[in-house]
């Protein structure tokens, strides 16, 4: 007996709401890339899911493109609010406001 | 017409006008470092023109009188399409009348300013100016088409401006070069429309095409248009009702220029310029009525102004524009050849009495006013008796230039049955004779009224040397009329044709009359000034406010004010102060300004909070989403 796609699809959901409010509410730049992660895997979960409904390893193909991608953008993103942290000596996103006009 | 005849090309034509060119660039260049020589080297240059000038109508002469005609095409001026204007010199019998009074009496007028320009600063610039003039009065006689002719016509208009405001230190000088630029600049624009119509009827502007096939395309209608535009480009240039205010604000030039440019040739272009076209307005028919109304009234009008001058040169001023109403009125009734004597013997006695005038003004230290002379023919015997040659030739006194001038044209008046046209130059005759016995007698006769007048003195040689030649000119030049047919008509006679002039009262009683005319207004002005029986000051105060009306020209100046120069300029300041600083300004500080306040809000949107934009991202994309799942 198969799990039903509606558990999957659910904890999805309820993965990418955490990972939506937590980009919404934290001032930290680390736990909102954090979230965004979270997010991120929250719709490789659907991916998977739907792959497994459909029989179509497809979708689990694109779950580990996405996967990489996803390293490859920590990578990056680590290394900017590093950087910032260097300069700032806080990574609070609300003090990083010289850029605006 | 000629237009079947060989065109015999002469080299020396472009001489003539090249000369006095080269001296005018080279006095513009360096004229300040050649000291007294630009002045010499000025008149030499006009002399020899004049020389050329001579030999060609000389070698013009010897033809038979069908082949009078040289044609020199210099180079292609303009060439579009079909459309062609070449710089062409054309030399007939009319402008080879006209050229040897440019050139010859041109060349007076430089010899005599030697002596007049010889403690001015600038005269170098003078001297670069004068010959320039010539120059362009010269192309403006010569060319072959109507653009070469226009050429001329707006370069001795430019360089009157530059003569006029030549010392334009004095504001009111200045004034008087704008006013002359400005008002004939209104006739020149009318023509200008007028050579664009010749253009637009025969696709060319040479004369020969034009004069040559009129007949066949215009229409009377068609005609009468072009040439009243043409003859607004005359009235201007001649200084002809409506046109006339700027002449006797242009004697602000030194009197030389007054002589040459607004007496004896460049005032006289506009006659040149309508006998030119002269078939033009005989298809009309009309504008040769409009040319003889305008030319009577003009003469009437200006003789009336130039009674209540005080100021010697504008009473010169307003009798030339009086004679040159007298050549429009033989141009008008179609006497082509007097209107030509007239114009030659005009520039001979007037250019004599402008240049008699400054020596007066140069004896008199630089005063103008009448009222402060008398007295001065003993203290300048020469200039006085030269003057007084002008003068009577003028008023019409036998055996003078202008008796013959005057008599031909009464005698057509009355011979084709004008009676109108002939009382009336009868009467302006009668005018001219006053001003010009009040003239000579304030100037001449009598005490002197003033420290001036007493300690005033005979002119040097160079200035009175060419008022000798002048005044013999005078003398004797209206003896060659005296050949049974006018020498001068059956001269001119290849290009204005024949007039039949009808019959009428016999020389001897026309010239008895006009004599008759002449003498008892210089008696009356001799009764009036001369004869110390009449106090004038009161005489003057019982003319009031006849006489003030008449020196200020009869108020048209301040009409003009009143009627155009004001309301443009209120209307200017409206368009620069309401329109422009309001309307137009107004929309492009606006657009800017909205553009502005735009941008001030827009830019609140950039609030630099990463969460600000993370929502609005997400809200975003519920939006989009929420779209999409909507429509699915």
């Amino acid at each position: 007996m198969r799990t039903p796609i509606a558990y999957f699809l659910l904890l999805a959901g309820l993965l990418f709401a955490i990972g939506t409010v937590g980009v919404l509410v934290n001032r930290n730049a680390l736990r909102i890339f954090m979230s965004v992660e979270l997010q991120l895997n929250a719709v490789n979960l659907t991916l998977v899911a739907f792959a497994r409904m459909h029989n179509d390893l497809s979708g689990q193909v694109l779950a580990f493109f996405s996967m990489v991608v996803a390293a490859a953008e920590v990578v990056v993103g680590l290394a900017i609010i590093v950087s910032i942290y260097r300069r700032h000596r806080s990574v609070d996103v609300d003090d990083l406001r010289e850029m605006r006009w | 017409m000629v237009t079947d005849l060989v065109l015999r090309t002469s080299g020396a034509l472009v001489w003539i006008v090249a000369i006095p060119l080269a001296v005018a660039s080279l006095n513009l260049l360096v004229g300040k470092r050649l000291g007294r020589w630009a002045g010499i080297l000025a008149t030499v240059a006009v002399f020899a023109s004049f020389g050329i000038a001579v030999a060609e109508v000389r070698t013009l002469l010897s033809l038979p009188a069908e082949d009078r005609l040289f044609v020199q095409h210099l180079f292609d001026w303009i060439s579009v399409g079909g459309f062609r204007v070449g710089a062409d010199l054309r030399l007939d019998t009319l402008s080879a009348t006209m050229v040897l009074v440019v050139t010859g009496i041109g060349a007076l007028i430089h010899l005599y300013s030697i002596g007049y320009m010889a403690h001015d600063e600038r005269r170098g610039r003078f001297f670069a100016y004068l010959p320039l003039f010539v120059f362009f009065m010269l192309m403006l006689v010569l060319g072959a088409n109507y653009l070469i002719l226009y050429l001329g016509w707006e370069g001795v208009g430019l360089c009157s401006y530059l003569l006029i405001g030549f010392w334009s230190d004095k504001v009111a000088n200045a004034e008087a070069a704008k006013k002359a630029f400005i008002t004939t600049r209104i006739g020149d624009t009318l023509m200008l429309i007028g050579l664009a119509m010749l253009v637009f009827k025969f696709g060319t502007l040479d004369f020969e095409p034009i004069f040559g096939t009129a007949a066949g395309v215009l229409t009377k209608d068609t005609a009468t248009v072009i040439a009243l535009l043409l003859l607004a480009g005359a009235i201007g240039k001649s200084a002809q009702l409506p046109l006339q205010v700027w002449l006797p604000d242009a004697m602000a030039g030194p009197t030389p220029v007054s002589a040459l440019i607004h007496a004896a040739t460049m005032v006289t272009a506009g006659v040149y310029l309508v006998i030119r076209s002269r078939v033009l307005f005989e298809i009309s028919g009309t504008a040769l009525t409009v040319v003889l109304v305008i030319g009577v009234a003009t003469a009437l009008f200006a003789a009336t102004c130039a009674i209540a001058q005080f100021d010697i040169k504008r009473v010169l001023a307003y009798s030339t524009i009086s004679q040159l109403g007298y050549m429009f009125i033989a141009v008008g009734m179609r006497a082509y050849a007097v209107a030509m004597f007239f114009l030659v013997a005009h520039a001979f006695y007037k250019a004599l009495m402008f240049l008699g005038s400054g020596s007066v003004i140069h004896g008199m230290h630089d005063e103008q006013d009448m009222r402060q002379m008398g007295g001065l023919r003993r203290a300048m015997p020469i200039t006085f008796v030269t003057f007084t040659i002008g003068a009577l030739a003028q008023a019409g006194i036998p055996p003078l230039a202008g008796f013959f001038a005057k008599d031909a044209l009464l005698e057509i008046a009355q011979h084709s049955g004008r009676a109108t046209v002939y009382v009336l130059s009868t009467l302006a005759a009668f005018l001219t004779a006053l001003y010009l016995g009040r003239m000579l007698i304030m100037t001449f006769f009598g005490r002197p009224r003033s420290d001036a007048a007493e300690r005033a003195h005979e002119s040097s040689p160079v200035i009175w040397i060419p008022l000798a030649i002048l005044a013999i000119g005078v003398a004797f030049a209206g003896l060659l009329e005296l050949s049974p047919d006018g020498r001068l008509a059956v001269y001119l006679e290849p290009v204005v044709g024949v007039l039949n002039e009808g019959s009428g009262l016999s020389f001897l009683e026309l010239a008895g009359i006009a004599v008759a005319v002449a003498v008892v207004a210089l008696g009356m002005t001799w009764w009036i000034y001369g004869s110390g029986r009449v106090d004038t000051e009161a005489f003057r105060a019982r003319m009031e406010p006849m006489a003030t009306a008449a020196r200020n020209g009869w108020y048209v100046d301040r009409a003009y004010d009143v009627v155009v120069i004001q309301p443009a300029k209120t209307l200017a300041r409206l368009t620069a102060d309401v329109f422009d600083a309001k309307v137009i300004d107004g929309a492009v500080n606006g657009v800017a300004g909205l553009v502005k306040r735009a941008a001030a809000g827009g830019r609140l949107l950039q609030t630099g909070f990463v969460r600000t934009y993370a929502i609005v991202f997400f809200v975003g994309a519920v939006l989009v989403l929420g779209y999409v799942g909507v429509r699915v």
